[in-house]
């Protein structure tokens, strides 16, 4: 457990370093920064003219499709990874199961590519 | 107070910090952000507990995927803010009473919580020894076969997933001119055009 903890000691430490960089630079920039501002600077700007309206609207809802069917392949992967580590010790059962789920999840993948889930238009 | 018990503390208190910005902030693009924060503190929790696969799925599919999903779903909402902080007022009773509902449930499952005789041994039968085996493979070893109707069920859950998400979303538009790349492939250049004599002042019937 704790030769566990001691490799994962270099990211904490780089963590570390990153939050004070980023701190540090935050804090330079209020501190040592000139500033004057007046409204015309602080205004949003949008190539020489008032802004048109909120930034907020509404955008195509493919795009969610597009990124839940990653969530979906990602899930997939996400279950490869134990079976390719311990892959000397899952034995012919783990091996037949992985290619089951890995079958019905291609059937999916059929399903979408024949839908036209994967064209934009 | 070792280097584990420091990181614990700040992990835990970041989480707690996080989790509380996401429901106080105005705006929903920052709940969000404040809640990749609190993905991100909780894998570093996971990895102090030995549970190294655990907390990389979580930074690989809850930061890397869900929040972007989250995002998606907070910049679709078309959502006057200003105007929903004025109705605010009549959803606040249901929010008082899914809080108390909530509150009475953690506090059950604090108090009133016992484990079964058997739960123990249970918890132990499929699982390998913790400390001459990594993570990821000790979850390996079991996942595919001891676990395999779980495995499998997590399989079908994806594909309903998927079936779901398209029959939802997809909207095929009609007027829109596909590419159809065998009949590209499979075109006859001598069918494809037709050369027609015409005699001047007559045209073509």
């Amino acid at each position: 457990m704790e030769e566990l903890l001691r490799e994962y000691l270099p990211i904490l430490v780089f963590l570390g370093i990153a939050i004070a960089l980023g701190v540090v630079l935050i804090l330079a920039a209020v501190i040592i920064a000139v500033r004057n501002p007046d409204p015309e600077k602080v205004s949003a700007y949008e190539c020489g003219f008032n802004a048109f309206d909120d930034a907020r609207m509404k955008f195509d809802v493919r795009f969610y499709l597009v990124a839940i069917l990653f969530i979906i392949f990602d899930l997939e992967i996400a279950f490869l990874f134990p079976w390719a580590v311990a892959f000397k010790d899952v034995g012919l059962v783990g091996f037949w199961s992985m290619m089951a789920f890995l079958a019905v999840l291609t059937i999916g993948f059929a399903y979408e590519w024949k839908k036209g889930a994967l064209e934009w238009d | 107070m070792g280097i584990a018990d420091f990181a614990f503390y700040v992990f835990a208190i970041t989480v707690v910090t996080a989790g509380l910005f996401v429901v106080v902030s105005r705006n929903p693009v920052h709940s969000v952000l404040w809640l990749i924060l609190a993905f991100i503190s909780s894998a570093g929790l996971f990895v102090l507990l030995g549970a190294e696969f655990v907390a990389m799925l979580l930074v690989i599919v809850y930061v890397g995927a869900v929040a972007v999903l989250f995002l998606f779903v907070v910049m679709m909402l078309d959502v006057d803010f200003a105007e929903l902080r004025g109705e605010m007022a009549t959803f606040v009773p249901f929010a008082i009473l899914i809080g108390v509902v909530l509150l009475m449930e953690i506090g059950l499952a604090i108090t009133v919580w016992q484990f079964a005789d058997t739960a123990q041994s249970s918890l132990m039968s499929a699982a390998p020894a913790a400390d001459d085996v990594q993570n990821t493979a000790a979850l390996g070893q079991i996942i595919y076969d001891d676990y395999i109707y779980l495995f499998q069920g997590a399989g079908l859950i994806l594909l309903v997933a998927m079936i779901g998400a398209i029959l939802l979303t997809m909207t095929h538009r009609k007027d829109v001119k596909r590419q159809d790349v065998l009949a590209q492939m499979h075109r006859d250049p001598a069918k494809a055009m037709e050369v027609i004599d015409v005699k001047p002042g007559q045209g073509l019937s």
